[in-house]
């Protein structure tokens, strides 16, 4: 059983900081394809449309019938654990320094044989287990075999958090705390054990509902910060950033325009200015640091989460400029999670259909609560996705894209102006 | 140099006779700027980006870019401004007679009121008191209304905003009425963040500072500090908007003359050397 989490010993500061090793992360394109599906916390295998064979691993065609005609589906990972092996040397750095690490050969119902990281709550073979496909520190998909039912602290375990970047025991930055979501996220970190949340505040003239409640949270400290004002953010990264884990970049600005409905450029000119140069000035301002402590022990830096918009994949016409900032800043995040990904420190991306607030007051529904969206994004700190698509209206647009792009276009630019 | 007027006032300033007193808020990212309900358009706050500082982007220089509204820290109000003054002659920053900018002020001492009030109005009965005591005010002189708000260095303690909007002093409509029509004055300065008090929408016709100043020509000067230090007459202030071409205002430097005879009430040494530093405190928790 995994022992109950017990909070790491502090930092000793004679010890030089180690730096970050990676798991191997050199991928044949076909093998990408699980990657592809494990970024967006799938687990999906190359199925054969002639035969119907489940392969692993992948390949160009089927090893069954040497058909080309391949398809990547979503399995469920059932299986039996039918051998183990513990590893106790390697050439490879990243598991020499957490040695012993233990390996699992798992025959999965739906067929093939797979190698998987054995969480410690698997018993011995043979063992139903369940296999999960998780980005590794690497950012490439490593398999996982987990108990076939839930232990308690099964988050804990290390291989597992080896694979995720759970709040627990971990410092978080939140960039603004004053909105709905931000009040959410600060008080889900903090039931989540977080050790410190970080709550960034702008204007501090202005006192939204609800926010005295989150800065009497034990855990709280509330910070001045400002994307738009890059002394602000230089200043707070110079207080803070050397001990962020999580940063969350949650701060928005959010219009409802197109081209036509408003006049100048000073409302997208205000979204570009938080929503794309604000991601950008913290990234320049807090990644460097967060880049240095990528192996700083069982509290590393450990990730950056952007609150993106699923309209970042297709323009949305009625809130336009929005859309576009958000496209902007999504493909900022991709260059942010090049520069992260040597240290192991993933970069998850957030694609929330609309949310319920008084921006999207006269969308209809569905729309997402703040609170779920929050919950969400803390699941997603716990799983091992970098692509993450909560509610209805995401996963809905998502799917729709994925099959056909210009459909999509079409179809929204259809919709009628809210 | 011969004896001449510009001469005298020279030596007058050498000779620490003539004090130069600075009335501008620091132009910083921290300084708060007027709120606006979100989905109007917003004026811009200062904000700063490094261009290069001795460094790869510049290895033998510093200087910074930066962007404002012409309405962000202390600023002028042009009579464009408001729709009250769109149609005048010469009512932008560009084309105002620049003899304009510089020119004689009363300052009226509200702090008192405003510090039992954050809501005072100004009032015409105010402002005939003010006249027993100094003397009827000059046509073509600035009005500067002293409330010690500048003093107020928390930015959410000047901003003064809960759910009914901001609590300010400014002029009621009567005063400001009087102070043009009777009085015919160059415009309205206030240390709070517009010449019109923070309830002022609610006042007949909303803003009434704005609208009947610049609707007659008039100027405006808000965000100024140390008011405590001018005299209530005798001092002249120096207030140059930037050359915007069909600007509505703009930040700038506002400076004050003050005659080392005319002590502003209660100034002491220790207070003026105090006055040199201003600006808005971060706040922190
Ligand atoms: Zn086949």
């Amino acid at each position: 059983m995994t022992r109950p989490p017990v909070r790491p010993p502090r930092k000793n500061p004679i010890l030089r900081t180690r730096l970050p090793t990676l798991p191997p992360a050199a991928r044949s394109r076909v093998a990408l394809g699980l990657t592809a599906a494990a970024a967006r916390g799938r687990f999906e295998l190359q199925v054969c449309r002639d035969c119907g064979t489940v392969q692993y691993p992948p390949r160009e065609a089927c090893r069954a019938c040497l058909s080309p005609r391949l398809d990547w589906r979503v399995q469920d990972g059932n299986g039996e654990l039918v051998a183990e092996t513990t590893l106790r040397h390697s050439h490879e750095l990243f598991f020499r320094e957490r040695m012993p690490w233990r390996l699992g050969l798992i025959k999965l119902d739906s067929g093939p044989l797979v190698v998987a990281h054995l969480h410690g709550d698997c018993g011995s073979p043979p063992a139903r287990v369940r296999v999960r496909a998780h980005l590794d520190r690497a950012g490439q998909a490593a398999l996982l075999a987990l108990p076939d039912k839930d232990t308690p602290h099964m988050a804990d375990d290390r291989e597992l958090r080896e694979l995720t970047c759970d709040p627990k025991f971990r410092k978080v930055l939140v960039t603004d705390a004053k909105t709905p979501l931000g009040q959410a996220l600060v008080e889900g970190l903090a039931g989540a054990g977080a050790d410190l949340v970080w709550a960034g505040a702008a204007e501090p003239w202005k006192k939204p509902p609800g926010f005295e409640r989150v800065k009497a949270l034990p855990q709280v400290a509330i910070v001045p910060l400002d994307l738009t004002d890059s002394r602000a953010v230089k200043e707070l990264a110079g207080e803070i950033g050397g001990r962020v884990d999580i940063l969350i970049n949650n701060a928005d600005h959010h219009r409802n325009f197109g081209i036509a409905a408003r006049d100048g450029v000073e409302t997208a000119r205000a979204e570009m200015d938080i929503n794309y140069f604000g991601l950008l000035r913290l990234a320049q301002e807090f990644a460097p640091a967060m880049r240095a402590r990528g192996a700083d022990g069982p509290s590393s830096a450990v990730a950056w989460v952007n609150v993106l918009s699923v309209f970042a994949l297709s323009n949305f016409p009625p809130h336009g400029t929005y859309s576009a900032s958000k496209a902007a800043a999504l493909s900022l995040s991709q260059c942010l999670r090049a520069e992260l990904a040597p240290a192991g420190v993933r970069v998850i991306n957030v694609f929330p259909g609309p949310i319920d607030d008084e921006w999207n007051q006269t969308l209809p529904p569905p729309k997402i609560a703040p609170a779920r969206l929050a919950a969400d994004i803390v699941t997603a700190l716990r799983g091992g996705a970098e692509d993450v698509f909560p509610g209805d209206v995401a996963q809905d647009w998502l799917e729709r894209w994925r099959d056909n792009p210009k459909a999509l276009e079409r179809e929204l630019a259809a919709m009628p102006k809210q | 140099m011969s004896d001449t007027v510009l001469s005298r006032l020279l030596a007058e300033l050498a000779g620490g006779r003539i004090r130069v007193v600075d009335l501008t808020q620091t132009l910083s990212s921290d300084f708060p700027q007027i709120v606006l309900p979100p989905e109007m358009g917003q004026a811009w706050p200062f904000r700063i980006e490094e261009a290069s500082r001795y460094d790869a982007r510049g290895p033998g220089w510093y200087w910074n870019n930066f962007s404002c509204s012409e309405h962000t820290g202390t600023h002028f109000d042009a009579p464009i401004h408001w729709i009250s003054g769109r149609h005048l002659p010469d009512n932008s920053t560009d084309t105002i007679a620049v003899e304009k900018f510089v020119a004689p002020a009363c300052v009226f001492d509200c702090s008192r009121e405003a510090a039992a009030d954050a809501d005072f109005l100004l009032t015409v009965d105010f402002l005939r008191q003010w006249e027993r005591r100094h003397g009827r005010i000059a046509a073509g002189s600035w009005v500067l209304m002293r409330t010690d708000w500048s003093k107020r260095t928390d930015p959410a303690a000047y901003q003064n905003i809960d759910e009914t909007g901001q609590h300010t002093p400014g002029p009621d409509t009567d005063a400001v009425r009087f102070l043009i029509e009777e009085r015919r004055v160059l415009g309205f300065g206030s240390e709070a963040i517009g010449t019109d008090a923070g309830q002022a929408f609610h006042l007949k016709p909303p803003y009434p500072c704005h609208y009947y100043m610049h609707g007659s020509g008039r100027f405006g000067l808000q965000c100024l500090t140390n008011l405590h230090l001018l005299p209530p007459v005798g001092s002249v202030i120096i207030a140059a908007p930037l050359k915007i071409k069909e600007g509505s205002g703009s930040p700038l430097r506002v400076l004050a003359l003050v005659p080392q005879s005319l002590p502003a009430p209660g100034m002491s040494r220790a207070t003026r050397k105090k006055s040199k530093t201003n600006g808005m405190r971060k706040r922190r928790r």
